[in-house]
């Protein structure tokens, strides 16, 4: 029974630092209309500044400098965010598909830079020893999982509202305006630039807190982990959970990581371990099934995108 | 103004005097539009120049434009479509201070009280322009003349001293027509500057005190409108007997 409740505690808590990172992806994508193919490079961003800024000492690479962890945190979206204002201010003026392509380059440069910048990133072995929420509470494991995942649900309670109320105000009314039609909305004194290069920028901020998020509850990190699969998961979570909508963004995360999840159990139990290495491919394989299914069945998502309208005109209109 | 080898506006000048309603008329592909995406910053000159209110706005982003008091309207309405009629028109609202992102968590009073006051406006344009029924549908699913009114009421919420207004009746019925007219001449003795491109003359009349005619891209004729519709080079121009 604790097995269990532990295990469930871990699931959700991992399910959960994905649907940060796919709640990002919404304002990107969703609200409008960006095209990031590079999530797991802003996701490695905060990663390793977290990791950086709050591991303790030590002698063979730069750093750490054993801050605080809620230092690392902000640190990580920060600087995932400076790096979006970077990349979007060379590449939003540009047609879509450039972004796409900027983006993609941004995951792989990353990647590189985890893998061969040793001093700074530890190279293919990574950085080790990031301190956890709560660590001194580890030796029970029960409590330590249900504390973690109460604040890893904190932390996606706390950008789920912070995005409601942005997408719900005059700014987030300005972006879906601009994503439906761009020349209207110059004509209408919005600066469809400036516009986008914030969306770009909040979106990349909080990728980089997930991946900070997820890197102090693992305790570890490699270039691994960052490698376009974390992209295309993270895809798939929206696509599923339904894109342009918070809520969804959150759900498709849940959901996709338990197909993955699922996946995975059942290929170490059924399939013999010399075979298991590449038996991982069908959780690919299922997760693209996934997808293929919900655009069949349900090309907007399980929730699809809400009509948002900004909370101001519902006070205004449910007055009358 | 050239497109490929094509000048769809070339040696053009106008002058729009404050208070007036100028008619901007000619034949389809005289360049009428063009000239409307040249004032309002959707496209920028080959040669010449764009001032307003004496400032040189040639080189001017289009979303500086309605800073400067200019408005317009797009001849094929561009309305947001998956947004609320109500929405598409608060959009047109200027200096919102909930469009700074970080003042929605820092000054959230003054958001909502900003916001309400621009409901209500909105609201009363919504129902000057009888689109009031419509405020929480989708703008997919107006009809191509409330799609008209829709454009219009989404600049007028934006208060321009000036406004463009490209076809503002095209496709509407009759009745409505006599509705757009009186709203124009309300909007007009209100004190906004006007500059009407319609094909419907015997609108121009009854609104323009002067008229502007173009064709093939420059000017072919000014005047009052009784004395352009008489021009034998404007009938020509029409008729498309002249090449
Ligand atoms: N983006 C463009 N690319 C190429 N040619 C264009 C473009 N926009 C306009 N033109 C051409 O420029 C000429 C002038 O077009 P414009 O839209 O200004 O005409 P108009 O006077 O508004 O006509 P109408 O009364 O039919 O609306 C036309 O021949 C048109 O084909
Ligand atoms: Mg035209």
């Amino acid at each position: 029974m604790i097995e269990l409740l532990s295990y469930g505690a871990f699931f959700l808590t991992v399910a959960l630092t994905y649907a940060i990172i796919c709640l990002g992806l919404n304002v990107q994508w969703g609200q409008t209309g960006l095209f990031n193919v590079g999530v797991a490079g802003f996701v490695a961003m905060g990663a390793y500044t977290s990791a950086l800024l709050t591991t303790p000492e030590d002698p063979v690479r730069f750093g750490g400098f054993d801050l605080p962890i809620a230092v690392g945190w902000l640190g990580a979206a920060l600087m995932a965010g400076l790096l979006s204002v970077l990349v979007g201010l060379l590449t939003i003026r540009l047609r879509a598909d450039y972004l796409a392509i900027a983006t993609f380059g941004v995951a792989v440069v990353m990647q590189l830079c985890a893998l061969n910048l040793e001093p700074l990133t530890g190279g293919p072995f990574g950085i080790g020893f990031i301190p956890r929420p709560f660590g001194w509470m580890a030796e029970d494991r029960l409590t330590f999982g249900l504390l973690n995942l109460g604040l890893v649900v904190l932390t996606t309670l706390g950008v789920y509202l912070a995005l409601e109320r942005l997408l719900r105000s005059p700014w987030g009314r300005v972006l879906r305006a601009i994503r439906e039609d761009e020349q209207a909305a110059l004509a209408l004194g919005k600066n469809a630039f400036a516009f986008r290069l914030q969306a770009f920028a909040v979106g990349g901020a909080i990728m980089g807190l997930a991946g900070a998020v997820q890197a102090h509850f693992i305790g570890f990190i490699a270039p691994e982990n960052y490698v376009p699969m974390l992209t295309f998961q993270v895809w798939a979570m929206l696509i599923v959970g339904g894109s342009g909508n918070n809520k969804g963004a959150v759900l498709g995360a849940v959901l996709v990581w338990a197909v993955w999840a699922a996946t995975a159990a059942l290929i170490s139990a059924v399939v013999p371990p010399e075979l298991q290495a590449r038996a991982a491919a069908l959780q690919i394989v299922m997760i693209g099934l996934a997808i293929c299914i919900m655009l069949l069945v349900r090309p907007r998502g399980i929730l699809g995108e809400v009509r948002t309208v900004s909370r101001h005109v519902h006070e205004a209109s449910g007055k009358k | 103004m050239h497109f490929g080898g094509m000048r769809a506006v070339d040696g053009m000048s106008l002058e729009l005097r404050r208070g007036e309603i100028l008619g901007l008329i000619g034949p389809n592909g005289a360049g009428k539009t063009t000239m409307f995406n040249l004032i309002a910053g959707s496209l920028r000159p080959s040669a010449g120049q764009i001032l307003a209110g004496g400032a040189d706005i040639t080189r001017e982003a289009p979303e500086r434009r309605i800073g400067r008091g200019i408005g317009r309207t797009f001849q094929i309405p561009r309305p947001f479509a998956e947004m609320t009629v109500l929405e598409n028109v608060l959009t047109g609202a200027q200096h919102q201070t909930g469009e700074n992102m970080l003042a929605n968590f820092l000054q959230p009073g003054r958001v909502s009280r900003e916001e309400h006051a621009a409901v209500d406006k909105a609201q009363g344009l919504l129902d000057f322009l009888t689109l009031s029924h419509l405020a929480n549908e989708p703008a997919r699913v107006l009809s191509g003349g409330q799609r008209k009114l829709l454009e219009l009421a989404r600049v007028l919420m934006a208060d321009p001293k000036v406004i463009l207004l490209d076809e503002p009746a095209a496709g509407v019925n009759p009745a409505l027509l006599e509705f757009i007219i009186a709203r124009i001449l309300d909007l007009n003795a209100r004190g906004t500057t006007i500059l009407l491109i319609e094909h419907n003359m015997d609108m121009v009349a009854r609104l323009c005190g002067r008229i502007i005619v173009m064709a093939q891209g420059k000017l072919l004729r000014e005047g009052k409108p009784d004395e352009v519709a008489r021009d034998p080079a404007v009938i020509e121009a029409y008729l498309g007997v002249a090449a």
